[in-house]
C-alpha cells in the first residue's frame, strides 16, 4: 500500500510515494532523492537526520512519512548557497567547526531551529540545546563557537 | 611574506577548510549517497551465534522469491580465504593473518556474515535473509583470553593454539632494577573492546566499468584493499578499482575492509551495480574494535623519584580473527613504558584469539590501552612518594637524545616536559567545592604516540601535482579524506610553495585508478607522508618555473619568489610578472609544469624479537591533557570543569585544522575514559546501538582549551608531526586520574563510569 503526500521541500512543493511505516528519512532521501540528509542510526538517538519540518527540528528517522503530508521541510540545500549562505552555514565553516561533515547537516539544521528559539543563548544553553546531535570528530568545541559566533552576528 | 622567506602566507594560520563549503551547503556526495540505475540492494546474513558448527545452509527458497537476484554462500567466493604475511591489504602478518570473506564450516563471533544476498528493493533482501534456512550446532566458545591461552582450551580457528603473537622487550636485568627501588607500585589495569561510532556507516556501491573493471566506491580508510579483492576474486589487480569519497569518520574502523568485497563478489557474479549499506547495529557488531586488554605493571621507584624499573605483562583479546592484532601489539609493546626512562625494563606481550567480535585497528592502534596502564601508574607511583604528579614526571620524562628500552634514540624533537608544564598552568589552581557532596580533583597525563607507519614497512606515498594555463593547481594523490583536512593540507602545501592561494587548487584524491597511490590513511602518516611528496612535487613545479623566470627576465633565481599569483623581482618589483604569464611562457618552451614525486619514510630493518631492540617507528608526536573534574559523591557523577590539552604540533599546517585535531581527540578519548565500553553475554553484543553504546555530547564536554609548540622538529612537511591518533591517547588516564585525585581512591579499570566511582568510593 503506497500513500501520497505533499511536502513543500526547500521551497519546492514534492508529491512522493509513501508507504505507511516508512520513514521520512527515507522518503527524503529515497524518495525526494535529498541525499544530504544523512543517516547516522535510523533509531533517533544520533540527530545526523535531523531536519526542520514546520519550523522545529526533527530527527527525520522517527517520523512518519505519511505525517509529513502538508509540512514544510527545509534540509541543508534549502538554507543558503556559497553565494548567499545562512548565517549559521558561513559559521560553521569560518570556525572550523566540521570535519569529516557527515553530522553537519544535522548539526547546523538543529543549530538554526534551536537559535530562532533562542536568539541569544550561553554557551551551556547551545550546549543543552545541541545534545541531541552527536559528532565523533570535532570534541564540540568548534560547533559550540560557530553557534555562538552565528547568534552574535544575527542580532 | 612568503614560502621563501619560510614566512608563510598559509601554512600554520587558521584556514576554512577547503572542502567545507561543499560540505555545509550539502553538496559532498559519500560513499552511500550514489544510485546507479538498475543498482541491487546487497544486505548480509549475520549469524547469531558466536561459536558455532555451519552444519547446513539451504538458499533456495530465499532464491526464489521473486526480485532476488543472487544469494552467495562461502562455496560461491573464488577465494573465500586469503592469507597475508605482510602488507596492509586484509590481515596482517609478521605472522600468518586470515581474512575470510563469508564464515565457512564454523562461525567464529556473533555477527559473522554467513551469506549475502543482492535483490532489487532493501525490502526484498530482508524478506530473503529469513528464508535462508542455516543449521548451526552450537559450540562451547572461548571469550576470556586468559581462558584462551590455558592447555584444552575451545580452539576458535583451524590452528592448535589460540595465542596469535608474543613480544618482548628487555633493557638491563629488571630484577637488579626493582632491588635498588625503595618503593614498588604494582597495579593491573583492564580497559574494555570499544567502537569507533564514526557517524557515517559503512557502505558504498560498485558496478563494472565501461572498461570491464569492478569498480568499488566505498568509505573506506584504504583504497589499496583492490588487491586484496582481485585476490578472493582470483582476476587481476588491474581488474579492480576503489574510490574512496569524503568519508564520514574512520578513526581507524574502516582501515580493513568492510563492504568492499561483497559488492565486488555481486559485480563479479552479475554483472549489475550494487549498494550496501550497514545498519548501525551490523557497524556495531561486526567490524573490529580496539582491543580489550589486561595489563599488569610493576614500577621501582627510588625515594627521589626515579623510575629504577618497569616490569610490564599484558594479554590482549584479538577477538575472533587476526586482523591486524600483532602490530597492534607491537605498538603496544614499544610505547609501554610511554615517554619515560628507566633503568630497566621488562615488556611481554600476548594476544589471543577469543568468540568476542575481532578486533583490529581503532586511533591510537594499541597506544591508547597502554598510555592508561603507564600514566594512572606515574600517578599512584608519585602518590606514593608523596610527590606532586608532575614534578615526578619531570624526573623521568624523555628528552631529545635519550633512548627508549628498545635502544632507539629519540633523534627529533621530545617537548613531552614542555607540554606538561604548559597543562598543568593552563588548568590552574584547583577549584574549591562549595558542596560537601561534591569532590573537585586534577588529573593530567602525558603520551607518546608514532605518526608513520612502522619503519620495516618501507612505506611510500607518491603525489601528482601540476599547474594549469591559467595558474590554477590540480593534485592528484590517492589519499582517503576521512574528515581530519587530509586533501585539505595537500591544497595548503601547493599553494604555499606555487604562490596561489588554497581556492586555486582542486585536489582529485582517493581513485586507484586515477590517483598515484599514496598508501592508507591510517597511522596519522597523510599529512607526513603525502605532504611530503606534495611538498617535494610542488617544489620542482617551483623550480621549474623561476628557472624559466630567470632567463626570461635576465635576473638570478635567487632574487625570485611565487607571492600572490606573481612572480616577485626582490630588485626590480617593476620586472613582476603574474603567474598566469610564466605559466604561458613555460608551456610555449615545454617546460614541465607537472611533476609526480614519490616520498620514501625512513627504512629499518625489523626488530630484534628475542631482545625487542631496533627502531620499529620513525618519529612520534609528544603532547599533554589536563582535567578538573567534581565528583559527586551521592551518584558518582564526574563532571568536567576543564579540559586543556598542548601538543607539539612540530608545524601546524593549519592552525584551525589543528585545533581541532587535539580537541576531537580529547573528546573521543575522554569516551574511552568515562563512559563507552561492548558488553558481551558469551560474544554477543549487548549494547549494539546508540542507545545503550553511548559516547560524549555537548553535555558530557567542558570548554577546553589548546594550545601548541611548533618545534619544527618534526618529518612531515615544513617540521610538522602527526596529531591525528596522538591527541586521542592521554584523555582516558587523564580523566581518571583527575577522578582518582577527588575521591582518593584508585580506579583501574575502564570506563571510569558513574558506577565503577560510586564502588571505588565504597571501597575506600
Amino acid at each position: 500500500m503506497s500513500i501520497q503526500i505533499e511536502i513543500t521541500l526547500n521551497g519546492k512543493l514534492k508529491k512522493l510515494e509513501v508507504g505507511p511505516t516508512q520513514s521520512l528519512l527515507s522518503a527524503l532521501r529515497d524518495g525526494a532523492k535529498a541525499k544530504e540528509v544523512k543517516d547516522g542510526c535510523s533509531d533517533g538517538d544520533c540527530g545526523v537526520c535531523t531536519v526542520i519540518m514546520d519550523g522545529k527540528a526533527v530527527n527525520s528517522c522517527l517520523v512518519l512519512a505519511p505525517s509529513a503530508d502538508g509540512t514544510e521541510i527545509t534540509t541543508l540545500k534549502g538554507l543558503g548557497t556559497k553565494e548567499n549562505p545562512s548565517a549559521m552555514q558561513e559559521a560553521f565553516v569560518n570556525c572550523g567547526a566540521i570535519q569529516c561533515g557527515y553530522c553537519t547537516a544535522g548539526m547546523v539544521l538543529s543549530a538554526t531551529a534551536f537559535l530562532e528559539k533562542n536568539p541569544s543563548p550561553s554557551r551551556d544553553e547551545i550546549r543543552e540545546g545541541m545534545s541531541g546531535n552527536l559528532c565523533r570528530c570535532t570534541g564540540y568545541q568548534k560547533i559550540v563557537d560557530a553557534i555562538d559566533s552565528a547568534a552574535k552576528k544575527q542580532q | 611574506m612568503s614560502y621563501k622567506d619560510k614566512n608563510f602566507r598559509i601554512i600554520g594560520k587558521p584556514m576554512p577548510r577547503h572542502d567545507a563549503w561543499e560540505k555545509v551547503l550539502g553538496k559532498t556526495n559519500y560513499a552511500g549517497d550514489n544510485e546507479i540505475p538498475g543498482m541491487l540492494y546487497v544486505k548480509a546474513l549475520r549469524s547469531a551465534h558466536a561459536a558455532a558448527k555451519l552444519v547446513s545452509i539451504d538458499t533456495s527458497a530465499a532464491e526464489a522469491l521473486a526480485g532476488v537476484e543472487i544469494v552467495l554462500t562461502a562455496k560461491d567466493v573464488p577465494n573465500n580465504e586469503t592469507v597475508t604475511k605482510f602488507g596492509q591489504t586484509h590481515t596482517v602478518g609478521g605472522f600468518e593473518g586470515l581474512y575470510r570473506v563469508l564464515a565457512d564450516k564454523k562461525v567464529r563471533f556473533y555477527g559473522e556474515a554467513v551469506a549475502i544476498v543482492a535483490a532489487e528493493t532493501p525490502e526484498i533482501c530482508d524478506e530473503a535473509l529469513k528464508l535462508i534456512k542455516v543449521e548451526y550446532e552450537e559450540l562451547e566458545g572461548v571469550f576470556d583470553p586468559a581462558e584462551a591461552l590455558k592447555p584444552g582450551a575451545y580452539l576458535v580457528g583451524e590452528d592448535d593454539t589460540n595465542l596469535v603473537c608474543q613480544y618482548k622487550v628487555r633493557k638491563g636485568n629488571v630484577e637488579e632494577g626493582f632491588a635498588k627501588a625503595d618503593l614498588i607500585i604494582e597495579n593491573t589495569y583492564t580497559v574494555p573492546q570499544v567502537d569507533h561510532i564514526y557517524m557515517e556507516p559503512e557502505c558504498g556501491t560498485a558496478w563494472l566499468g565501461e572498461d570491464g573493471v569492478i569498480t568499488i566506491r566505498a568509505s573506506t580508510q584504504v583504497i589499496e584493499h583492490f588487491r586484496g579483492i582481485a585476490e578472493v576474486l582470483g582476476i587481476a589487480q588491474n581488474r579492480v578499482r576503489v574510490i574512496a569519497p569524503m568519508v564520514g569518520g574512520g578513526f581507524g574502523g574502516k582501515e580493513d575492509i568492510t563492504v568492499e568485497t561483497y559488492l565486488a563478489l555481486v559485480v563479479f557474479k552479475t554483472g549489475k551495480p550494487c549498494a550496501m549499506t550497514w545498519t548501525r547495529e551490523e557497524s556495531l557488531i561486526s567490524h573490529g574494535k580496539r582491543h580489550a586488554y589486561t595489563m599488569e605493571y610493576k614500577t621501582g621507584v627510588t625515594k627521589d623519584g626515579k623510575i629504577v624499573a618497569q616490569q610490564v605483562d599484558i594479554l590482549s583479546d584479538a577477538g575472533a580473527y587476526v586482523y591486524l592484532s600483532p602490530w597492534i601489539l607491537l605498538y603496544s609493546t614499544v610505547k609501554a613504558v610511554g615517554p619515560y626512562d628507566s633503568e630497566t625494563v621488562k615488556v611481554d606481550t600476548r594476544t589471543v584469539l577469543t568468540n568476542n567480535t575481532f578486533a583490529s585497528a581503532n586511533r591510537g592502534f594499541g597506544g591508547a590501552q597502554v598510555c592508561f596502564a603507564y600514566e594512572r601508574q606515574m600517578n599512584e607511583a608519585a602518590k606514593a612518594l608523596g610527590m606532586d604528579p608532575l614534578e615526578f614526571r619531570r624526573k623521568n620524562y624523555l628528552h631529545k637524545g635519550d633512548a627508549l628500552a628498545t635502544g632507539r634514540v629519540l633523534e627529533n624533537a621530545v617537548e613531552t616536559e614542555a607540554t606538561g608544564i604548559k597543562v598543568m598552568e593552563m588548568l590552574g589552581e584547583k577549584t574549591i567545592s562549595d558542596k560537601p557532596n561534591i569532590l573537585i580533583g586534577q588529573g593530567m597525563a602525558s603520551s607518546m604516540m608514532s605518526y608513520g607507519r612502522m619503519t620495516f614497512l618501507h612505506d611510500t606515498s607518491r603525489s601528482y601535482v601540476s599547474i594549469e594555463l591559467d595558474g590554477s593547481v590540480v593534485i592528484r594523490c590517492g589519499v582517503q579524506d576521512i574528515g581530519c583536512g587530509q586533501t585539505s593540507s595537500l591544497a595548503s602545501i601547493a599553494a604555499e610553495v606555487l604562490g596561489v592561494d588554497m581556492d586555486d587548487v582542486t585536489v582529485y584524491f582517493g581513485d586507484t585508478s586515477l590517483t598515484p597511490l599514496a598508501g592508507t590513511t591510517t597511522a596519522t602518516r597523510m599529512l607526513y607522508m603525502s605532504g611530503n611528496a606534495t611538498l617535494k612535487a610542488s617544489k620542482a613545479i617551483r623550480e621549474n618555473l623561476l628557472t624559466t623566470a630567470a632567463k626570461y627576465l635576465e635576473v638570478s633565481i635567487e632574487e625570485l619568489d611565487l607571492i600572490d599569483h606573481q612572480v616577485i623581482v626582490e630588485s626590480a618589483p617593476e620586472k613582476n610578472m603574474p603567474l598566469q604569464q610564466l605559466v604561458k611562457i613555460c608551456a610555449s618552451d615545454g617546460v614541465e609544469l607537472f611533476n609526480l614525486a614519490q616520498f620514501n619514510a625512513p627504512a629499518r630493518e625489523f626488530m630484534d624479537f628475542t631482545s625487542g631492540q631496533g627502531q620499529v617507528f620513525a618519529d612520534f608526536t609528544f603532547g599533554s591533557h589536563a582535567v578538573e573534574v567534581a565528583v559527586n559523591t551521592d551518584t558518582g557523577e564526574a563532571k568536567l570543569l576543564k579540559y586543556v590539552s598542548c601538543y607539539d604540533a612540530g608545524q601546524a599546517v593549519n592552525k584551525l585544522s589543528a585545533e581541532g585535531q587535539i580537541e576531537g581527540g580529547a573528546i573521543y578519548g575522554l569516551g574511552y575514559g568515562m563512559m563507552e565500553g561492548i558488553k558481551y553475554d558469551k560474544g554477543k553484543t549487548l549494547n549494539p546501538n546508540l542507545a545503550t553504546y553511548l559516547i560524549p555530547t555537548t553535555m558530557d564536554v567542558p570548554e577546553m582549551q589548546t594550545d601548541m609548540i611548533e618545534s619544527g622538529g618534526g618529518l612531515g612537511p615544513f617540521g610538522a608531526k602527526g596529531l591525528g591518533e596522538p591527541s586521542s591517547v592521554p584523555s582516558a588516564p587523564a580523566f581518571v586520574n583527575a577522578v582518582c585525585d577527588a575521591i582518593g581512591a584508585p580506579i583501574n579499570d575502564l570506563p571510569a563510569s558513574p558506577e565503577a566511582i560510586l564502588k571505588a568510593l565504597n571501597n575506600k
